[in-house]
């Protein structure tokens, strides 16, 4: 039988749908989330511990806009094509409201892209080309990480100092090598001028002839190293290097190499000395952190890495936006998104209206070992927001959206 | 380069010359015995480093204990590799060639996720070998362990040589490298030959890895990186030939390390980054071996296979009321499914075409190609290339580009069909490795690794069901024109060039000519495929013109069944849709997929297009 409370709950469930507001309680809001899971396990396993984290966070706190909320996550398998297909399937089969996450720089284009023709917010975790905010950048389209311009510029401070004539180079051959490299001698000659850069070396990402690579680098006799190196790559240098002696009396500076994910499969023979941006996650004693080791540590039984921290701060993201906008109008949520302010495990991050960078920064060190482990001493923390080129700079890559 | 430089280049690349050269023995044999295209050879060989690692940790960094570990993990790899010869290719053999790569496929997809699941996602550093510490030679340090493994190939070449020179197992290996039928007639227990083949080739591989535990780090990538470098060497040495192989081995790493060596030298004013060059220096020297020497370095010219072998069956096409129940169907779908089926349905016909191409010369043609993703890929390019660097309009760029594809398909085709078997489809993997590194490193023209981005379809196409309906629409129609041409006189040509080169020849064809015009043909359409995709998608990334493409296209001719019409399709589909379903909700996605993969393989050893159609057979004998 038709009663008034059947009637005034129809109702009220229209209204809801009608509105996709805080009224229907039940209905958590979907968030899409696509990674190259099987392919980059090593960081990204840690990655997905961090945002499952975060979920579990955020829905024990009541969710937000009295809504629980739910990640939809899917494997795009490191390949642009598929990523656009799963993206697809996110928005129209799972009705997710917006997209988080991506690794490869190719990969996190393409989304961007995407994002940008289906006109939905893309909160892009992982790919550090500089290119997604830049170049390439585009209205709908935010970045959570420290990107590779970011984390070269917070090293050089460092290499001025040392005042080293002569450099080697040798990067990965993808586009996070090469705008490291490109990115490095532009500060580098900048600080320093007559720096010299006396050999270059662009080993195949994953399929790096170590030997030879370490001996043709020392044969060039430089005085410093920079490289962008990670994972089985890096492993096989710092070996290699290490029994040809060729990093005795030369300093080395290495991107990402201080993250536990490629810090720690080194073991004692990690590089002591190098020059790194990383993530000494025992060390780091601000409050936000603690909170989150603590609560990282209790839940899986293992320490985080950085992976964990950016999947995290991801969904943390996402949700500050939500937050901020009160609805889930694509619209609104880019306005929102556009010096969207909230804290991560590093501290508070801005995203930049400018370019939608977020500010978030990273730790600079370098490497020591102790009981044969490896870990980064004398690490300092560098803002963001500090490592980022002039607005003018930005304003002239950037396309105007 | 000092003269000291060169030397220790020299001896770097003679150290990575050794495990090279031992998987690629392991993969040699196996192929010259069963004639296996064993895809899973670089997953023994991952497994033999995981295994090295794991046993060391168990028995301790005592000389000792690393020789032990070694040698162990290279013995537990065999047996892997005796499992999978007794429990999923035995089943197979029988099946038409090349079939068993489809098997092997699987194999890899398993093997990679049991060691996820077993080892975990972070990279393995074993230990340096005990006792190995640094030589100093002319001023310059290495590794006293490379000067062993250096010592190790040449060892290994010998043992082997003795092996099949003295014993009566290697005068079995040898006989049947020559001729399987013949060794089978004579009463030779074939299946425990190509067991102890597969045990021997396994523990090759394994050892080969397990050597590498104070080089490299286990990790999840091997498998794939050291494939494709494995297959190179075989091939350039010549197939079943053990000395070829090292002398292919010695090649390629010798040229790696000098490339690295060398660095960047300005010539004549520009820069030329040797360096970079190391992503396909194996490539190009496979090209060039294969052009001059049809037969690799120490190959000989396979005996003519005798005539008696199964002929494959005629083809029949499809029938116009089933073809129409199809049609009706892709046309409808759309319109009861959500935005997403019309998406992934987009993406289906996209590959079909792209598998249909392949087919096309795989199968009636008789040329397997393993680098088909070259004309899929070059033509997204064209295609993305035309609308945004040429500023042309977007249905220009799509139906320009098949003919931008085709044009490499001339000039590629023009040598490829110069050869056959597994040499042509290595030749074909060469190109489409060459394309992909040009591709990959040419930033300024494409983009580079990053891709190309906002490629999107004029406005009137913007709506997916639309988009798909002109997919299905091109698609289907170079589909349906494939499948005329191969009843056209043109297709029985091609017939009759596979099934007796001598006869055609005979006749007054000219089976190449033929032949090339077929590779170019299959070429566009592949282009056409690629081009529609790129797109669907709005971006497109040097990964469309990837080894791993080319594979997803030999995984669906074969999956569907090579000796049907319509196989490829169905193969595309199923592949297409089973990858999106279980990639979705399942964690160990790849393993799953591999398992189900498998599983045909063994319910339907014809393809399942194959397999359905000789059950349908069945069921009406039965009832007449």
């Amino acid at each position: 039988m038709l009663t008034r409370n059947h009637l005034f709950t129809g109702a009220a469930a229209l209204v809801a749908l009608s509105l996709g507001g805080p009224a229907g309680a039940q209905e958590p809001i979907k968030i899409g989330e696509l990674n190259s899971y099987k392919v980059f396990s090593a960081f990204l396993e840690p990655y997905k511990k961090g945002w499952e984290m975060a979920v579990e966070e955020i829905n024990a706190s009541g969710g937000v806009l009295g809504r629980k909320i739910e990640i939809v996550s899917r494997d795009d398998n490191g390949n642009p094509g598929d990523a656009v297909r799963a993206a697809e399937e996110l928005l129209s089969s799972q009705k997710v409201a917006f997209l988080i996450g991506t690794f490869p720089s190719n990969v996190g284009l393409a989304v961007a892209d995407f994002a940008k023709q289906r006109k939905t917010l893309f909160i892009a975790a992982e790919p550090l080309t500089d290119k997604i905010v830049w170049e390439a950048g585009n209205a709908y389209t935010f970045r959570l990480r420290t990107s590779t311009y970011m984390q070269t510029a917070m090293l050089i401070a460092d290499a001025v100092k040392l005042n080293k004539k002569r450099w080697a180079i040798v990067y990965p051959n993808y586009e996070y090598g090469q705008s490291a490299t490109a990115a490095f001698k532009k500060l580098l000659s900048a600080k320093q001028p007559g720096v010299e850069f006396v050999t270059e070396q662009a080993p195949p990402l994953g399929k790096i002839d170590a030997g030879a690579v370490a001996q043709a680098l020392a044969d060039a006799k430089p005085e410093a190293i920079f490289s962008s190196l990670f994972g089985a790559d890096l492993a096989k240098f710092v070996r290699e290097g290490q029994q040809r002696g060729v990093f005795k009396g030369v300093e080395v500076f290495n991107l990402l190499a201080g993250e536990p994910e490629y810090l720690d499969p080194l073991k004692e023979e990690a590089p002591e000395g190098w020059y790194v941006t990383g993530y000494p996650w025992s060390e780091i004693k601000t409050p936000e952190h603690a909170k989150f080791l603590a609560a990282y540590q209790a839940k899986y039984k293992d320490y985080p890495r950085l992976g964990s921290v950016v999947g995290y701060s991801t969904v943390m993201s996402a949700v500050a936006a939500i937050k901020k906008t009160g609805s889930l109008d694509q619209y609104k949520l880019i306005t929102a998104m556009s010096g969207l302010q909230h804290m991560t495990p590093f501290g508070n991050v801005t995203y930049r209206a400018l370019d939608h960078q977020s500010t978030m920064g990273a730790y600079v060190g370098r490497i020591a070992v102790k009981d044969g482990k490896g870990y980064m001493k004398d690490w300092r923390f560098v803002d963001g927001k500090d490592a980022l080129p002039s607005d003018e700079e930005v304003r002239k890559m950037r396309p105007a959206n | 380069m000092s003269l000291p430089s060169i030397l220790i280049q020299l001896l770097n690349g003679l150290a990575s010359a050794s495990s090279l050269f031992l998987v690629s023995a392991g993969l040699s044999l196996i192929f010259g015995v069963t004639r296996i295209v064993n895809f899973a050879h670089g997953s023994l060989y991952m497994l033999g480093l995981y295994g090295a690692y794991s046993l060391i940790e168990a028995l301790g960094r005592t000389p000792l204990g690393f020789w032990s570990a070694v040698i162990l993990a290279a013995l537990v790899v065999g047996l892997v590799g005796v499992a999978i010869e007794v429990l999923v290719l035995r089943r197979i053999y029988r099946a038409p060639e090349l079939f068993q790569l489809l098997a092997t496929f699987a194999v890899v997809l398993v093997i990679k996720d049991v060691a996820l699941f077993a080892w975990g996602p972070e990279d393995l550093v074993g230990p340096r070998a005990p006792g190995f510490g640094s030589v100093e030679i002319l001023g310059k340090r290495i590794p006293a362990y490379d000067l062993l493994l250096i010592a190790i190939g040449p060892v290994v070449l010998g043992v082997m040589r003795l092996l099949l020179k003295r014993t009566r197992w290697g005068a079995l290996v040898r006989a049947a490298t020559q001729d399987r039928e013949m060794v089978g007639a004579l009463g030779v227990d074939q299946a425990r030959l190509f067991t102890s083949v597969f045990f021997v080739g396994a523990v090759l591989a394994g050892l080969g890895g397990a050597l590498q535990i104070p080089r490299e780090p286990a990790n999840l990538d091997l498998d794939l990186a050291v494939i494709a470098d494995a297959f190179v060497v075989t091939v350039v040495g010549g197939l079943g030939s053990l000395g070829g192989a090292f002398l292919a081995a010695i090649l390629i790493a010798l040229a790696k390390a000098f490339c690295i060596g060398i660095g960047t030298v300005h010539l004549f004013g520009t820069e030329i980054v040797f360096s970079k060059l190391t992503l396909v220096v194996e490539f190009v020297i496979m090209g060039v071996v294969l052009v001059l020497r049809p037969y690799g370095l120490r190959g000989k010219k396979p005996a003519t296979p005798r005539t008696s072998g199964e002929i494959a069956p005629a083809l029949t096409s499809p029938r116009w009321q089933v073809a129409a129940c199809w049609m009706v169907l892709f046309l409808v779908v759309p319109l009861l499914g959500d935005r997403y089926v019309v998406v992934l349905l987009t993406d289906i016909a996209c590959f079909a075409l792209f598998a249909a191409s392949l087919h096309f010369i795989m199968g009636p043609a008789g040329m397997v190609s393993f680098g088909h993703a070259a004309y899929f890929g070059l033509g997204a390019y064209a295609a993305a290339l035309l609308f945004k660097r040429a500023g042309l309009p977007m249905e220009a760029a799509l139906l320009l580009a098949p003919f931008c594809a085709g044009l490499f398909a001339v000039v590629y085709g023009w040598f490829c069909v110069r050869l056959s078997g597994v040499y042509l489809a290595m030749l074909t993997l060469a190109f489409a490795q060459i394309s992909w590194s040009i591709v990959f490193q040419w930033d300024s023209f494409t983009d580079g690794s990053n891709g190309i981005v906002g490629i999107w379809p004029s406005a009137w196409l913007s709506d997916k069901s639309v988009y798909y309906y002109m997919t299905l629409a091109l698609c289907g129609i170079g589909i349906v024109f494939l499948w005329r041409v191969l009843f056209s006189p043109f297709g029985y040509v091609l017939r009759a060039g596979r099934d007796s080169p001598l006869r055609a020849e005979a006749l007054g064809i000219d089976v190449r000519s033929f032949q090339w015009a077929a590779f170019v043909l299959a070429g566009m359409l592949a282009g056409l495929a690629g081009a529609a995709f790129a797109f669907s998608k709005g971006s497109i990334s040097p990964s469309s013109v990837s080894i791993g493409q080319s594979t997803d296209g030999l995984v669906m001719v074969l999956l569907g069944g090579v000796e049907t019409l319509t196989g490829p399709v169905v193969g595309a589909a199923l592949f297409t849709w089973l990858r999106d379903e279980l990639a979705r909700d399942t964690q160990s996605w790849r393993a799953v997929l591999g398992l189900v993969i498998l599983l045909i393989v063994l319910l339907f050893p014809q393809g399942l297009v194959g397999g359905l159609k000789a059950l349908i057979g069945r069921w009406r004998e039965a009832r007449a």
